[in-house]
């Protein structure tokens, strides 16, 4: 009898852990969200009352809310396209026979475990907009200052290369690692068939850890869906994103709403249709990537 | 495996399943011992302040006195940083000190909704009301007049500071009477400065446009956003706009530096001496000297403002009704809001103060700066306290003032959008989050 319930049951406590503290940190803020964005509330958190969808539909006829969804889909791209093939790129490099090739695998990923704080600032620092360390490169070799929060295309390159700095070392790595899973004769034979090396890297690499690059596809969508602070350091601290909100990104704007103006509904509302985005972007990029991989390998 | 080794791992699953659970319902279970005030013990309370407000000497006076109360001195950064935690501690009913500092430009929003503070009359400061000035007072009453949330630090009237080497390389006067006498008017200081930027290449008149809004309105007017009722009326009030306007004007003039006020940029601004004048009430001259640091000493001084007397900010320090220690939190905000703890801030950092005491006591009425070039600051700021007149902020004044107008403002200034269209953002964003 005993036995009988240990076999039964005992699976189940085996995996409970990770399901309470799904339920606790995962389930129950994504609904309590849902619950605070039909509600009003006050500045010291009490409930006004249901609203309705009204948060939702202000949100969505808020030209605010638009500009800060193009900001965060155009800092995605700015950022993660070039992050990947770079980190790509890196990967195959570091495949090869190196000197000193631990030590350079393991430099790469320096930049992933520096705190984001201390990158923020840093790089706030160098592109300061006057008295910073770009511009002071720029100046010396003859180009006009810039300020770098004044524009969109400004802001948006300093905020990817934090990005990309931090980011691409750690794809790399994961690439690196699927790389190494590929058997060496693939090569060996490409080779003597006359395949060029970079028709070898988009014939075989790509191909073979495709699984992996859609791995790394959905883990930065949904990082660069949620960036936050980098363009908030970068700002030093201020969660607009410029005067014009140039950067201000969607969780920015969660953060403002929630924190600043203490609106939380529509703070909670903001988050659910970022939360829905996500999804429905991923899904976007893992079909996209998928085909195009497939393309590839026939 | 043998049965004992399985049946022990099962067990130590259900132990960890029980665990983790039980763990959980301690996080959430509400603290309810509310630990009242009356124990004897040493007792660690925490200060939470923002800015530069100068407590260093002050709490170590006040451990010294009560030494069955240590002090917990937590910087938060500045404002902008302070507000958004000081709203979560509140609403989460945690992690706010037992004595908190409040901007006046926040208080408004408290004022409304004060369940987070404790009735500082319940504790008896009802009978230090006549240590303190009256609309300082009254700015962290309740309408109705029943609870007060707060009680003053600093008061901030205005005056101008600027750069005497500056001064002197475009041939204005650099003494401080002089310097006064240039103007009297907000016009008569943009043609001042106008004559100084003929002369002067490597440095700006001020800082940014915006730096004169807040003196301007404050002189001008007692309201700002708000009407007393809580109607948005950023977009009518004639002050407001003129404010803007002149602003705006002077950068057209080109006699602004175009800075981003609060940015580590505007810091570094004035420690290479890249502007003349800003308008400074008594807690700035305390940012300037931060900032500007030991290089520029002497270099700056004080002069009266353009325009009539007005105030600029200055702070207030409440309890949170979270604290679990009221009565000696109320013993160390007495402290620093008393006369002994407010000469002491006014000491440290220049941070004039809202207490009448400390106000008429010889280290603030007779006291000069020796980092302003030994201006006498009693005479000049204190004499001006007198003077002031209360002027309504409302609920929502630090956002609309700091995301929505100040930015447009800069948006306009650097070029980026046109004066008209800035400031029909700032009205049009402005109305949506007073309204909302």
């Amino acid at each position: 009898m005993r036995s009988r319930l240990d076999l039964k049951l005992s699976p189940y406590v085996f995996v409970a852990p990770f399901f309470l503290l799904f339920a606790v940190f995962g389930a129950f803020p994504l609904i309590w969200t849902g619950y605070i964005s039909l509600h009003k509330y006050n500045l010291s958190g009490t409930d006004l009352g249901s609203v309705g969808l009204n948060n939702y539909r202000r949100l969505l006829g808020d030209e605010h809310f638009w500009i800060v969804i193009g900001n965060t889909f155009g800092l995605f791209f700015v950022a993660t396209v070039p992050q990947l093939l770079l980190a790509l790129m890196i990967a195959s490099w570091l495949n090869k026979r190196l000197r000193f090739r631990t030590s350079l695998r393991m430099g790469i990923l320096v930049p992933n475990i520096t705190s984001v704080a201390t990158v923020g600032i840093v790089f706030g620092f160098i592109f300061a907009d006057r008295y910073g360390l770009a511009n002071w490169l720029l100046h010396s070799i003859g180009f006009d200052v810039v300020n770098w929060r004044d524009h969109r295309w400004s802001s948006w390159t300093a905020i990817a290369f934090m990005v990309d700095w931090r980011w691409t070392g750690y794809n790399a790595l994961i690439y690196l690692a699927a790389m190494q899973a590929i058997p060496r004769d693939l090569y060996e034979s490409a080779a003597i068939d006359g395949a060029s090396a970079v028709r070898r890297f988009w014939k075989i690499t790509v191909p073979l850890i495709q699984p992996t690059i859609l791995f790394t596809v959905i883990i930065s969508t949904i990082g660069g869906m949620q960036l936050f602070t980098e363009p908030l350091l970068f700002n030093y601290g201020r969660s607009q994103g410029g005067s014009l909100n140039e950067f201000q990104t969607a969780a920015m704007f969660i953060y403002e709403q929630t924190f600043v103006n203490f609106d939380v509904g529509r703070g909670a509302a903001t988050s659910w249709l970022l939360f829905l985005l996500i999804i429905v972007f991923a899904l976007i990029n893992f079909a996209l990537l998928r085909r195009s991989l497939r393309g590839n390998t026939s | 495996m043998s049965v004992t080794s399985r049946r022990l791992r099962s067990t130590a699953a259900v132990a960890l399943t029980v665990g983790l659970a039980l763990g959980m319902a301690a996080c959430s279970k509400k603290n309810d011992d509310t630990g009242n005030t009356s124990n004897n013990g040493p007792v660690t309370i925490t200060l939470q302040y923002f800015g530069t407000p100068g407590f260093t000497q002050a709490v170590k006076d006040f451990e010294a006195k009560n030494p069955n109360i240590k002090v917990d001195v937590q910087n938060k950064g500045q404002l902008k940083d302070f507000t958004p935690q000081l709203a979560q501690y509140l609403a989460a009913g945690k992690g706010a000190g037992d004595v908190v500092m409040l901007e006046e430009g926040i208080m408004g929003g408290y004022l409304q909704d004060p369940s987070g503070f404790t009735n500082l009359l319940d504790l008896g400061a009802d009978k230090i009301k006549a240590d303190y000035a009256d609309y300082k007072w009254g700015g962290a009453l309740t309408p109705d007049g029943k609870k007060l949330i707060g009680l003053g630090t600093d008061v901030g009237p205005l005056a101008l500071a600027y750069r005497t080497d500056l001064f002197a390389q475009a041939g204005l006067p650099t003494d401080r009477d002089s310097v006064s006498k240039l103007w009297s008017s907000w016009e008569d200081y943009i043609n001042v400065g106008k004559q100084f930027q003929a002369k002067v290449k490597t440095a700006k008149w001020i800082d940014s446009a915006t730096s004169i809004v807040q003196p301007y309105v404050m002189q001008n007017s007692d309201t700002w956003f708000y009407s007393k009722d809580n109607k948005f009326i950023g977009d009518t009030n004639p002050v407001v706009k003129k404010a803007w306007d002149l602003g705006l004007q002077m950068s057209a003039d080109g006699l602004t530096a175009k800075l981003k006020r609060w940015d580590p940029t505007w810091d570094a601004a004035f420690k290479a001496g890249a502007f003349a004048t800003v308008p400074a009430p008594p807690w700035y001259t305390g940012v300037i000297k931060e900032r500007a640091g030991d290089g520029a000493k002497g270099k700056w001084d004080i002069a009266t403002i353009p325009g009539k007397g007005g105030n600029w900010g200055g702070s207030y320090l409440g309890i949170p009704e979270q604290s679990k220690h009221k009565a000696q939190a109320f013993e160390l905000l007495k402290y620093l809001t008393g006369k002994e703890g407010e000469v002491a801030e006014y000491k440290e950092v220049g941070a004039l103060p809202s207490n009448l005491q400390a106000l008429k006591d010889p280290a603030v009425a007779d006291s000069t700066n020796d980092y302003f070039n030994s201006a006498p600051f009693g005479k000049i700021y204190a004499g001006a306290v007198t003077d002031l007149k209360p002027i309504y902020l409302g609920p929502k004044h630090q956002q609309l003032w700091e995301n929505v107008f100040e930015p447009q403002m800069q948006a306009a200034e650097s070029g980026k959008s046109t004066p008209q269209a800035a400031w029909d953002k700032a009205v049009k964003d402005g109305k949506a989050l007073a309204e909302s």
